[in-house]
């Protein structure tokens, strides 16, 4: 860690980069295939230490394939591959002897649909994260799973039933519920694919606001269906096509003044 | 079409599936209440204590085919479930080699296998080759018959756990094996429990497997290396009998028999139930 030094004697990562402007999460001609056909094509992206970063782009143009190639989940798909690289924090987390468990503790992840471990308590599916070490003392575990929950702002709604079933929350408080899960252990990162994809309105605006909130201690990257969404919360934005990127920028830029003629047809509601 | 046609079609129409399903339930409301007329009298302490007394004199109980069945089955399913459930987990955690492929089509096949080949297996296989019966070679055999059962529920309730659930494990940083034992498994239990409580009630009921393995005995014994009673076996000799009061004691048997397949197959509703209510 060289946080502590000051900045302008030992700058990090590259010289002559303010630290908030160096790369957290970077991305080199990633291409990623299914089989023989590649859902993203030569992606080359930044993404800046505590912004939030949109994806955005019509179905199957690529962007939740893209999302899930950061944390090496893409390769969980049989018949699945990568070409290019994923830099975090400088380091190729393709490069062989990775710890995948690492780089996954590293960057967490939150789902469209919410996903609480059915037969485990509020409790136990916020502590599901911090138990992989192995065993944890009672009051330090205490103490993550009241932050984690503190932060996901749902302590005051499950404090006085954190031992009973995860599954009988609301749709909104489950998907929380999986942002303190994933939060607890202190990831460095939050990928999140259409998180308020199956919520109502008022469940969508509390992640919003989360997430707006989260972005002073994590580098948060969203895939979204909602423009309206991206445009909201996000300081940058990336418009997806047909796996390939079309157009990255600052969120207010490319909303106002898109370069491309896609990304206008697109936010504009021409097509998609 | 007029209106009293229509509605006159649809009664008839859900008259029929009323019929059908009363000729369906019929049989099991019949069985039940002839076991019951004929067996429920000889109902006594004595019957689930005593062993039975030599031909020809009355009373004696089936104390021994109770233990010799549930020391049969015990053994049985302490076999057979881990290696079903074992295998259920992997055919469907690994749905896609060619080992799964195989398994599956293996249980398949043995699933629809009668269960008097499989008797006649563990005969050639142990009592033949030990050169005596005993309740552990019908342990093997009601085994075998529990094994592709278990492994197909075990894999088709795991098939139900949405991957997404899989997923958010593994990027939470668990490891392959421990999101499938962890997460997957710990989520299926309740169905696991109820398919391996149903595949016991299978096989308690068993005659044919039993017939060349654990033979039967009049006595008392607990050592799974002899042969055994059990309440299958004790059904069908004393209902093939000549004896009048071997018929009363068949009866009652069956009974028991029943009423045991019944709780297990009440205890595995309750189980599954469980999961929609929540830990």
């Amino acid at each position: 860690m060289v946080a502590e030094a000051p900045r302008e004697e030992a700058p990090a990562g590259a010289p002559g980069r303010p630290e908030e402007l160096r790369p957290r999460i970077e991305t080199l001609a990633l291409t990623a295939f299914y089989g023989a056909h590649p859902g993203v094509k030569d992606v080359s992206l930044q993404f800046s230490a505590n912004h939030v970063h949109a994806l955005i782009g019509p179905s199957g143009c690529g962007k939740s394939t893209f999302l899930r190639s950061l944390n090496r989940l893409h390769e969980h798909t049989p018949g699945t591959r990568i070409e290019g690289r994923v830099l975090l924090d400088g380091e190729d987390v393709y490069a062989s002897g990775v710890d995948v468990r690492r780089l996954r503790r590293r960057v967490g992840m939150v789902f469209q649909r919410p996903t609480p471990f059915p037969m485990m308590s509020i409790y136990d599916n916020v502590a599901a994260g911090l138990r992989l070490d192995g065993r944890v003392p009672r009051a330090a575990l205490d103490e993550t799973v009241e932050r984690a929950l503190r932060q996901a702002a749902l302590w005051d709604e499950v404090k006085d039933r954190l031992r009973t079933s995860a599954v009988a929350l609301s749709g909104g408080q489950q998907q929380r519920l999986c942002i303190a899960r994933t939060i607890a252990p202190e990831p460095e990162a939050l990928l999140l694919d259409e998180p308020t994809a199956s919520l109502d309105p008022q469940g969508t605006q509390r992640i919003e606001e989360l997430l707006v909130t989260l972005k002073a201690m994590f580098t948060i990257v969203i895939v979204t269906h909602n423009m309206q969404q991206a445009a909201r919360i996000s300081d940058t934005t990336t418009f997806f096509y047909m796996g390939e990127m079309i157009e990255h920028g600052p969120t207010r830029q490319l909303f106002r003044a898109p370069r491309h003629e896609r990304t206008e047809a697109y936010i504009t509601g021409r097509f998609g | 079409m007029s209106r009293r046609m229509r509605q006159w079609k649809a009664r008839l129409m859900v008259g029929l599936l009323v019929v059908a399903v009363v000729i369906a339930v019929l049989p099991l409301i019949l069985i039940l209440g002839m076991l019951l007329y004929k067996g429920a009298t000889s109902l006594n302490p004595a019957f689930f204590a005593r062993l039975p007394v030599p031909a020809g004199e009355t009373g004696g109980g089936v104390g021994h085919a109770i233990v010799g069945t549930l020391l049969i089955v015990g053994a049985g399913a302490a076999m057979g479930l881990p290696i079903g459930i074992g295998a259920g987990i992997y055919s469907a955690e690994f749905a896609g080699t060619r080992l799964a492929t195989i398994t599956r089509f293996v249980a398949d096949v043995m699933n629809g296998t009668p269960s008097i080949v499989v008797g006649v297996f563990a005969w050639a296989w142990i009592v033949a080759t030990q050169k005596h019966f005993s309740g552990f070679a019908g342990s093997v055999a009601l085994a075998m018959l529990m094994i592709p059962m278990v492994m197909r529920t075990t894999e088709e309730m795991i098939k139900l756990v949405p991957n997404s659930l899989r997923e958010a494990a593994l990027a939470l940083g668990y490891p392959r094996w421990r999101t499938s034992l962890l997460i997957v498994v710990r989520t299926t239990l309740p169905g696991i429990v109820t398919g391996s409580l149903l595949a016991i009630a299978r096989v308690a009921g068993e005659t044919a497997p039993l017939l060349f393995t654990a033979l039967g005995s009049s006595y008392l014994v607990t050592n799974l290396n002899q042969p055994m009673a059990a309440l299958p076996l004790v059904v069908f000799t004393y209902a093939t009998g000549p004896y009048q009061d071997w018929h009363r004691l068949a009866w009652a048997t069956a009974l028991v028999l029943i009423v045991v397949v019944l709780v297990l197959s009440i205890a595995a509703r309750l189980a599954t139930r469980q999961r929609f209510h929540g830990s």
